[in-house]
């Protein structure tokens, strides 16, 4: 019988860590099978986050990089002056990139720096048990916002994309979804051109992935995915913020 | 005589830095260690290397941590306060066994502190300035030439027991100009192999992992205790020191770094004046050299250890001793430097008890 | 040999440049030698010293309390340092910067005009300079002026040679000042 269904060579033969029905898991194949399609492996390395997606380097089987909290791109900053044909890409999820990483996300950016950030928004702290995120929505209950996320006490959540693309460092910004098989396919083509973008040496690139957390977020799979659609994408619309890919990039 | 040149000991270390292979230096501006980045800004893009001034020490210490990873000799340098925000990272690269250097051009502290020469940051770069059972090798030179020497040295050492490295000096060293012969230009291809780093696996080999997360206690507590065998073999090998005229030594004054400097004047003034006083010089602080004072303990009468602190090596120096004779102290702090004269006093006044 | 010597003027007057000058010569003739500035926060103005040292033995403390010699450039800088001169040592005073007369009979005071001898040779900027002639004199024999005159043009990039030969008219018109 012929095999139509395999696990990405990148991708290592191993339980992912994950609760059922969390996204990081599809995001985790699509990077891999953009890997593999690019004949990449040999030269990819990543750098996994401070989060649920901490152990990220036990999944792929290119060489890995584990960052402290929010500092991935100054890790990824010294590894891709190190080895500047290579592809380097930090994994980051809300936490990581919007609230401890700030810093670090809008400076490697501003440098033009020639790498591609996959940004999981999901708009919680997962990995420590459901704390408010600078991503979390208006009214958003978290454990630690019992009452909602309120304006007045919270303020307002980071459009990490919207601000990315305000900075001219910056190459290729685009927002893409989980949610559904047609933008798991435009999320897989995004990664597809950022990975190309760097390559080129065009400049920094960053998806921002639209993803769920149904344990935290109280919900089944199915209703988290449509949390997806109904809360998060009026907040964040989905789109490209950035493209400067056909100008020959920002370098 | 050779082939000297007149230097500012902040350049000669960037300049050893840079002979000995180091191509990466990631920093964020901070006195009194400023004339090492610019002098590094200037040269690094010729001899083909990266300088990058970083958003903040944080960043700094992350791009050592991943160029480090990555296989590359790298620095940072930096001056107290800013090498307390850089602790989160030296722990994470000596959990990763990661080799790097890191300069400290210590200044008066806590907090803001002032600019002026200063040595207490000593518990924070020997006992473990971040979190988890650690060490730096922690080199403190005491001359611009010993600057450039010991740079080279730490950048070997670092590799050799991959592990981050520190230099300690202070402004004074810093700022001082002094006469220094730096060795030849290493050639890259000489420097040690490392194959443990992410450099992409070529499809040639299963993939290496650049970490210091091991959710497994058992796993991490293995790790430790090898980090510790390893910890422990460079405490019986590595420790450095300089002696000076301790044979017959009532009283052995013990200082580092440009102190180690004055307090040589002040053993030589006193020298002169009959007394019997010595000088023990640590030049690595991480190991202390704890052997040396067992076997003076036996020949000597007492201890004083001068300090550029409120008293920080003097418990190093009192471990070391272990009781059998008494450790003194005399320290200034926040940027003052002990006088010659001052040193002089603190001689006569234990030894006429004698 | 074991000259200690403070070097003090206000900044931007070439204080440390002199220094340098003198530590240059040290090392060119073979001697050990230490080069330290005080420093600050301040980029501009205000007191400005370095302390050089040349020495046949190794040098152990680079901080100067007592110096042999006193090169002094401004007032403020005189009475700062005037005390801590040895006794028996050397005072080399600008006396068209500085008015007064120092009220020691234990010290060698040698007074210059040098920014005005700079002036009148068309460059008010190189004082410094004649300072470090005018030092050279009173030290003889010790050091030796046709030293000075190949260590400067010996650290100084071929590109600035004539830079060398102004600093050297000027060196020369200090050492013949009398």
């Amino acid at each position: 019988m012929e095999k139509i269904f395999d696990r990405p060579h990148s991708l290592s033969d191993v339980v992912l860590s994950y609760c059922p029905g969390c996204t990081h898991g599809v995001v985790h194949r699509l990077i891999a099978e953009v890997v593999d399609e690019m004949g990449l492996e040999g030269k990819t390395i990543g750098i996994a986050p401070v989060g649920c997606s901490v152990t990220a380097y036990n999944f792929f089987e290119f060489d890995m990089q584990e960052a402290a909290h929010g500092r991935a791109p100054a890790v990824a900053t010294g590894i891709k002056r190190v080895h500047p044909d290579n592809l380097v890409f930090t994994y980051q999820g809300d936490g990581d990139l919007a609230a401890i990483g700030t810093a670090e996300t809008i400076h490697s950016a501003a440098r033009a720096e020639n790498i591609t950030i996959i940004f999981i928004n999901n708009t919680i702290y997962g990995m420590t048990g459901g704390q408010m995120a600078p991503t979390s929505l208006v009214n958003q209950v978290t454990q630690t916002t019992p009452y909602g996320r309120k304006v007045e006490n919270q303020g307002y959540p980071v459009h990490v994309s919207e601000m990315m693309a305000t900075i001219k460092g910056a190459c290729y910004v685009e927002r893409v979804s989980v949610d559904s098989i047609p933008n798991i396919k435009k999320t897989k083509a995004a990664i597809r051109k950022a990975f190309e973008c760097q390559l080129a040496g065009k400049g920094f690139s960053l998806v921002e992935i639209l993803s769920t957390c149904p344990t935290n977020w109280g919900m089944t799979p199915v209703e988290a995915l449509d949390r997806i659609r109904t809360e998060m994408m009026p907040e964040f619309p989905l789109g490209v913020y950035k493209d400067c890919t056909d100008e020959g990039g920002v370098r | 005589m050779g082939n000297k040149v007149l230097m500012k000991g902040n350049e000669a270390l960037a300049e050893a830095a840079m002979r000995c292979g180091c191509r990466f230096f990631f920093g964020y501006p901070i006195t009194p260690q400023t004339e090492l980045a610019a002098y590094m800004a200037k040269k690094m893009q010729k001899n083909g290397g990266t300088f990058l001034q970083a958003e903040s020490e944080i960043a700094a210490i992350n791009m050592v941590y991943g160029a480090s990873g990555a296989g590359a000799r790298v620095m940072t340098s930096s001056s107290s306060p800013g090498i307390s925000l850089k602790q989160e990272g030296i722990s994470y690269i000596a959990g990763a066994d990661l080799p790097c250097l890191i300069v400290n051009i210590v200044r008066g502290g806590p907090g803001l502190g002032g600019i002026q020469p200063a040595q207490s940051d000593y518990f924070q770069a020997t006992k473990g300035g971040g979190h988890g059972d650690y060490h730096l090798l922690v080199f403190a030179p005491s001359s611009v030439q010993e600057l450039a020497d010991l740079t080279s040295l730490a950048f070997d050492k670092a590799d050799e027991y991959r592990m981050p490295a520190m230099i300690m000096g202070d402004g004074m060293l810093g700022q001082m100009m002094e006469p220094v012969e730096f060795k030849e230009y290493v050639d890259l291809k000489d420097l040690p192999e490392k194959p443990w780093a992410t450099t992409g696996t070529q499809m040639k080999r299963k993939k290496n992992i650049i970490n210091s997360l091991y959710l497994t206690p058992e796993e991490l507590e293995e790790l430790c205790v090898k980090r510790q065998e390893r910890y422990n073999k460079i405490m019986e090998t590595e420790a450095l020191y300089e002696e000076i005229q301790t044979e017959d030594a009532d009283l052995i004054i013990v200082a580092y770094g440009t102190l180690a400097r004055i307090a040589m004047s002040a053993v030589s003034e006193a020298r002169s004046q009959g007394l019997k006083v010595g000088l023990i010089r640590p030049i690595t602080l991480w190991p202390f050299p704890a052997k040396v004072f067992e076997k003076r303990a036996e020949t000597s009468k007492a201890f004083l250890s001068v300090e550029m602190s409120m008293g920080q090596m003097v418990e190093d120096v009192k471990l070391s001793v272990n009781g059998k004779r008494p450790v003194y102290f005399y320290g200034r702090t926040g940027g003052m430097v002990p006088q010659q004269s001052a040193i002089l006093a603190e001689i006569k006044k234990y030894i006429k008890n004698m | 040999m074991f000259e200690q010597m403070i070097i003090a003027g206000f900044g931007g007057q070439g204080v440390l440049f002199v220094g340098k000058t003198l530590a240059y010569l040290g090392m060119d003739i073979g001697k050990n030698l230490s080069w330290l500035p005080s420093y600050g926060p301040e980029m501009r103005g205000g007191t400005c010293n370095c302390s050089v040292i040349i020495s046949d033995d190794k040098i152990g403390s680079p901080i100067i309390t007592n110096p042999d010699t006193l090169i002094v450039m401004n007032k403020p800088s005189l009475e700062k340092f005037v005390d801590a001169v040895k006794s028996g040592g050397l005072i080399v005073l600008d006396s068209s910067l500085i008015d007064s007369k120092v009220q020691r009979d234990d010290v060698t005071v040698k007074y210059i005009p040098a920014m005005e001898i700079a002036e009148n040779h068309g460059n008010s900027q190189l004082g410094n300079m004649v300072m470090a002639g005018a030092y050279i004199k009173a030290r003889e024999p010790i050091f030796s002026i046709d030293d000075l005159y190949e260590s400067v043009k010996a650290h100084i990039p071929p590109a600035k040679m004539q830079l060398a030969e102004k600093n050297i008219e000027l060196i020369k018109a200090g050492y013949e000042y009398n």
